[in-house]
Order: structure tokens, then C-alpha cells, then sequence
């Protein structure tokens, strides 16, 4: 094989195609279950995102912290939350990450520095303030990073932590995952900047714009602007421009979309793919090695599903815990 | 002309009628058209569940969708309402109200107080409640009592379609700020609705059942509930009158303690949490002004104290059931409902 031309080794490169495979086929699986009335609930599917996630995630630990979105089955996958405890809690058990008492929108795993999927547009940006504040107040060289999409950036409270990050300097990564729409408005209408970079100059921080169905491009930017957080250098803002593969919500009609956008994105957007090529084509990584991930991927959400459609569900005492810690 | 529209139609209905009366109306909301900008369907999406739906089409620029800024486009419906126009905006899920509450709490609600007496704000924040939806802890809530509790709101929940065409319609005409909450599992509920145009006045419930045993009193989605209880309950002979408040803000006050000067038993049913609720504060008013009447301890059935859970299990369990409603009518008339009140 010939001479590794890519920023990682080809562990690393196995393990981010694992990770993307991985969402891609929890969520596809989440799509086709769903449709059979399986799955109680609102579901937002992350499909076509997965290289931004895993681009970033590549470069945290379990002491980072991320914040997340209502579109957050990626960011907790690629954060190392087991793909088992996330079905369950989609299918509302009690083997669930949250014991079935969250649901695809609040999966949450903070062992993990997950600190929850949100149903609340803009919520996690303070929210990584404060985690980022506490790493450092204690010194740990913790980052924090949070996902917004570019609906959920119009949000004064993402507006506000911007600025809060920057006054106080704070280890924060803001991850603008740039989809085009959010729910059925176009991203090009709803926010009046050209460019999330001018937002983030305004703030007085840097900003970086990156094509996010390009794992290395993400993973390129990422490490720079997470290594200058780690090192006491401030916050800073990465726009990852990507595609959704699939509704806002399962159930939507996508008649928002132009004629066609669906194929064309699919054909040629896919990061997935555009991964699998470069690393093939490069001769680091055989087709077969990768073929072999797909299959141990698949028995792995066939076993997550088989597992959380034989798990017990919530006792009725579960209604009433967990409200506090002491009463 | 009448005819069977669901609750979610009603809702259409009253937007689009207003809208032709009245050329000040204005409605706004995320997605309430959809596709803004983008290069398919225009009225693409007509309200994340359709609510709105063809109202672009009629109405034109009138719809205005808005980018996912509740603070700032409440607060501009806010200030619009105070330069005279009427806006009607939704707030997608009632539970978003965290984000932009000031701008309704601490300035449309109290613009008039503050300004003595000089300001109108006929605003209309229209948007979700209630569980039962598998939507979870953030989109699920029953926060009546909260907007219930701020002078200077009006509040409404309607139970269902024929309620809720007239009640927005008072609404937008009304000169002060609505809080007006759908509950989502309520939407696709039919009823026999006018096709004109009629306003239900705020502050007069709704008596959906006659009975001289016991009054249930409830308002949304826990209404049927409580027909669904009083109907079980006639099979062994108790008779219970069923009291639909519509409006919480102003409140029916009469209604009730007419009832409860006949029947003598009180039962009060409400989603939103045990505490601070329209239960306790309807329960407080009665003890304070039909105590005399009472023949047993006023009883309330409401949500627990804790979030509304996700798993649908959980949750089935979470919102008050006809059988809880039934059990609380028993207790009143269980003698040890009744020496509760002698002791
Ligand atoms: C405060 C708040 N407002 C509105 C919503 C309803 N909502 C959920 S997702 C969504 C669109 C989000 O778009 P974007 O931020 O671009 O993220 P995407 O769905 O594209 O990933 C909306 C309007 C919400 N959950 N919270
Ligand atoms: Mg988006």
C-alpha cells in the first residue's frame, strides 16, 4: 500500500468511517422503523451530517463537553455514546440512556461529556459557556463545543453566548452545522449575513467555513481552532456547510425543496462516500477493510434495535423520580 | 351553515375570517407559511401541523414567516399590537415561551398598568399545550397556570373546534394581550362548527353536562376526560355536571359556585402540575366563597410534579385519566370524603 497522504493514521481514518457509518445507519434504520410506526415521537435524522460530527469529535475526550441540538443522534454517536442505550431510549425503556424518560431530543450521556440533544433551538450555546467556564476555572484544558443549526443561530441566546465567550475568553467552539434549511425556511432568507465568518469577526473572534460533507476538511479546521481553544487562545466559529438526507422531521413532505435537490445532493454530496473514495483512492484503505466495517456495523444496529425491542419498559414508579436530587 | 371541521380547521377558520374583516390583522410564525426562500412549494409547510395551511394563498404577505428568533418576533408582534395593529403570532410550542417570555410578562402584559391606563396591545400569542404527543419534557407542557397568574393576560384554552372558532375570533378583537393555547392532541377532533363568523365572550364557561351529584370542572383536552368519568359514573346512578371553562383568564367564577351551591362536591381537573394550578386556585375560591355548601373535600386531579416523561408508557400514566377523575368523584362521595370537611 502506499504512503499515508492524510492527517490521520489509517486507525484513525478506519475509526472515522466507522463512526459515520455508524450514525448512517442508526439513522436510516430510525427512518425505516419509524415509517412502520415503530418509533413513538418526533425524530430528527442526522443523515448526510455525519462527517461534521465526526470531523470535530475526532479531536475531543471524554473531559470535553458538547452541547447538542434536537438533531443530535450523530453528535452522540461520534461523542462514544453506546449506539445500544440511544435505540432503547428512542424505543422509551428503561435500559435507555435516559431511561426512557428523555426520548430522541434529550439523550444525554455527561460520563461521555454529552451533555444533552435539546428541544429547544440556541439552548446548549450558554450551556457550553458554563462548561467551558468550569474547565477553565479548574485548569483541566477541557473544551467546550456546541451545535446550532442555521435556523437556531438566529437565536439571541447563541447571539448572546457569542459574546459572553469572547468577554471572557472562554474554551468554546461554536459549530454552525449548516444545513440550508431549518424545518422548511431557506438559511439564505433567515439569516441576513453572507457569511458566518463576518458574524463571527463581529463578535471578535475567528471564523472558518468549511465544506462539512468533507471529513478531512472538517477535521482540518477543527483541530486548529480546538488546539488554539485548548491553549487559553478563546473561542471561535466553525460553519460547516452540509446536506440533510432526509425531512426536517420524519414525516415531512420536503416540498420546500427544488425539483431534484434531493437526488443531486445524494449523488454528489454524500460524505460518505466522498470519504470511502479518497481513502480507497489513495491506497490506504482497501474496499474490503471497509465492507467489513459495513457488515460489523449493521450487526451492531440490528443488535441495538433486537435489544431495545426486547427491553423492559419504565416501571410506573419511574414517573415520579429523578425530578430531584433531594426533596 | 354548519358543518363537522376539526379543531385545527376551526383555528384556519377564525385566522382567515379575521383577516378578511379586519385589514390590520397580521399573522406571524415560524414555518406558519414554510419554504420562504427556498426553491420549492411556496406555502410549503402551513404551520409544522398544518394549522395555517392555504391561509398564504388568501392572504399573501399578511403571513409572515419569521426566522427562529421568538424573542424578537413576539416582541415586535408586541409592539406592533401598541401601534395598532392586531398581530397573531404563533409561538410553535408553547413551551418556547422560555425564550421570549419578557417580551410578553414584562411588557405587553403590563404596558397598560404602567403607562396609566393609555396603552392597548391587542396581541395574540397563540401556540401548543399538552401532553399525549410523545414529544417529551420540552414540547409537552401545560403552562396555563403560569400566563394564568400574570395580571394584565388573558387566557384561553379551548376544548374543542366550535370553542376554538369563536374564542381566537374574540380574541384578535380583544384590546388587551391573549395567551391563546391549543392543546395538540385536540386537533383533529371534529365538531359541528358555523361557517360564519361568531366570537365567544371571555369569562362565561361552558356547562357540558348537567348533574346535581358532584361538578367536575376542567378545561382542554382533560374536559373529555371528565365526560368520558361522568358518563361511567351515571351507569352507577351519580350524576355529574361537567364544567368547561374555555377561558382561565377571566375565569368563570359564577358557573362554578352556582354548581357547587347545587351539588355540594367539587372536583377539579387540570394538566398542568399539582402546584399553583387552575385546581388550587379554583379549589381556594370555592373554600373561600361556597364553604358553606361543600359536603366533602374538594378534590383535585392533575398531572404530578414532575416533567412530562418520554416514554409513551410513562406518559399515558402522566396526563389525568377518566378512571383518576372517577376515583376523585368516589372520594367526595365516600363518607370519609365527606367527614374530611366536618373534622
Ligand atoms: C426555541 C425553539 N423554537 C422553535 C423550535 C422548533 N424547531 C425545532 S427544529 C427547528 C428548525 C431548526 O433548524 P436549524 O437550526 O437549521 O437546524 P436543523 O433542523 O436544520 O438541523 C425548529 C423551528 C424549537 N425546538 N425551539
Ligand atoms: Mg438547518
Amino acid at each position: 500500500m502506499s504512503q499515508n497522504p492524510f492527517p490521520l493514521d489509517k486507525a484513525d481514518l478506519l475509526k472515522a468511517y466507522r463512526t459515520m457509518r455508524t450514525i448512517r445507519d442508526f439513522e436510516e434504520r430510525l427512518h425505516v422503523d419509524f415509517a412502520k410506526g415503530d418509533i413513538p415521537g418526533f425524530v430528527h435524522l442526522y443523515a448526510g451530517e455525519e462527517a461534521c460530527a465526526t470531523g470535530i469529535m475526532m479531536h475531543l475526550n471524554d473531559n470535553d463537553r458538547i452541547a447538542s441540538t434536537h438533531r443530535g443522534h450523530g453528535h452522540c454517536i461520534a461523542k462514544g455514546v453506546d449506539v445500544h442505550a440511544m435505540m432503547a431510549e428512542i424505543y422509551g425503556r428503561s435500559t435507555g440512556a435516559c431511561r426512557g424518560k428523555g426520548g430522541s431530543m434529550h439523550i444525554a450521556d455527561l460520563s461521555k461529556g454529552m451533555m444533552g440533544a435539546n428541544g429547544i433551538l440556541g439552548a446548549g450555546a450558554p450551556l457550553i459557556c458554563g462548561a467551558a467556564l468550569a474547565a477553565k476555572v479548574r485548569g483541566d484544558r477541557g473544551v467546550g463545543i456546541t451545535f446550532v443549526g442555521d435556523g437556531a443561530s438566529n437565536q439571541g441566546t447563541f447571539l448572546e453566548s457569542l459574546n459572553l465567550a469572547a468577554v471572557w475568553n472562554l474554551p468554546v467552539v461554536f459549530v454552525v452545522e449548516n444545513n440550508g434549511y431549518a424545518e422548511s425556511t431557506a438559511m439564505e432568507w433567515a439569516v441576513s449575513c453572507d457569511s458566518y465568518v463576518d458574524r463571527a469577526t463581529g463578535f471578535g473572534m475567528p471564523g472558518v467555513t468549511v465544506d462539512g460533507t468533507d471529513f478531512f476538511a472538517v477535521y482540518e479546521a477543527a483541530g486548529e481552532i480546538i488546539r488554539r481553544a485548548r491553549d487559553g487562545g478563546g473561542p471561535a466559529l466553525l460553519e460547516c456547510n452540509m446536506v440533510r438526507f432526509y425531512g426536517h422531521f420524519e414525516g415531512d413532505a420536503q416540498t420546500y425543496r427544488a425539483k431534484g435537490e434531493l437526488e443531486a445532493i445524494r449523488a454528489s454530496r454524500d460524505c460518505l462516500t466522498i470519504l470511502s473514495e479518497r481513502v480507497i483512492e489513495a491506497g490506504v484503505v482497501s474496499r474490503d477493510e471497509l465492507q467489513a466495517i459495513d457488515r460489523e456495523v449493521a450487526d451492531r444496529i440490528e443488535d441495538a434495535v433486537r435489544a431495545a425491542k426486547a427491553a423492559p419498559l419504565p416501571e410506573a414508579s419511574d414517573l415520579l423520580t429523578d425530578v430531584y436530587v433531594a426533596y | 351553515m354548519s358543518r363537522k371541521i376539526s379543531m385545527k380547521q376551526a383555528i384556519n377558520e377564525a385566522l382567515d375570517l379575521e383577516m378578511r374583516r379586519d385589514p390590520t390583522v397580521i399573522v406571524m410564525g415560524e414555518d406558519i407559511v414554510g419554504g420562504t426562500g427556498a426553491h420549492g412549494e411556496d406555502d410549503a409547510w402551513g404551520g409544522v401541523l398544518g394549522v395555517t395551511k392555504g391561509l398564504y394563498a388568501k392572504h399573501g404577505n399578511r403571513l409572515m414567516d419569521t426566522p427562529l428568533s421568538e424573542s424578537a418576533y413576539i416582541g415586535a408582534a408586541v409592539g406592533a399590537a401598541a401601534c395598532g395593529l392586531r398581530p397573531v403570532a404563533e409561538l410553535m410550542f408553547m413551551d418556547f415561551m422560555g425564550v421570549c417570555f419578557d417580551q410578553i410578562f414584562n411588557q405587553a402584559a403590563k404596558f397598560r398598568y404602567m403607562f396609566g391606563g393609555k396603552a392597548e396591545t391587542p396581541v395574540v400569542i397563540r401556540g401548543m399545550v399538552g401532553a399525549g404527543f410523545r414529544a417529551a419534557a420540552q414540547h409537552s407542557q401545560m403552562l396555563t397556570p403560569l400566563f394564568t397568574h400574570i395580571p394584565g393576560l388573558k387566557v384561553v384554552c379551548p376544548s374543542n373546534a366550535y370553542d376554538a372558532k369563536g374564542l381566537l375570533i374574540q380574541s384578535i378583537r380583544d384590546n388587551d394581550p391573549v395567551i391563546f393555547c391549543e392543546h395538540k392532541n385536540l386537533y383533529g377532533l371534529e365538531c359541528e362548527v358555523p361557517a360564519e363568523s361568531y366570537a365567544i365572550p371571555f369569562g362565561e364557561a361552558n356547562v357540558l353536562r348537567d348533574g346535581d351529584d358532584v361538578t367536575i370542572v376542567s378545561y382542554g383536552l382533560t374536559v373529555h376526560r371528565a365526560l368520558e368519568a361522568a358518563t361511567a359514573l351515571a351507569k352507577d346512578g351519580t350524576e355529574a355536571e361537567v364544567i368547561d371553562l374555555r377561558t382561565l383568564s377571566p375565569i368563570d367564577w359564577d358557573t362554578i359556585v352556582e354548581s357547587v351551591e347545587r351539588t355540594g362536591r367539587l372536583v377539579v381537573v387540570d394538566e398542568a402540575h399539582p402546584r399553583c394550578n387552575l385546581a388550587t386556585d379554583i379549589a381556594a375560591f370555592v373554600g373561600q366563597n361556597a364553604f358553606g355548601a361543600l359536603k366533602a373535600g374538594v378534590q383535585m386531579v392533575t398531572a404530578p410534579h414532575t416533567p412530562v416523561p418520554f416514554a409513551p408508557s410513562l406518559e399515558d400514566l402522566y396526563v389525568p385519566s377518566a378512571d383518576s377523575i372517577a376515583s376523585a368523584v368516589r372520594r367526595t362521595l365516600s363518607p370519609k370524603g365527606a367527614r374530611s370537611i366536618a373534622a
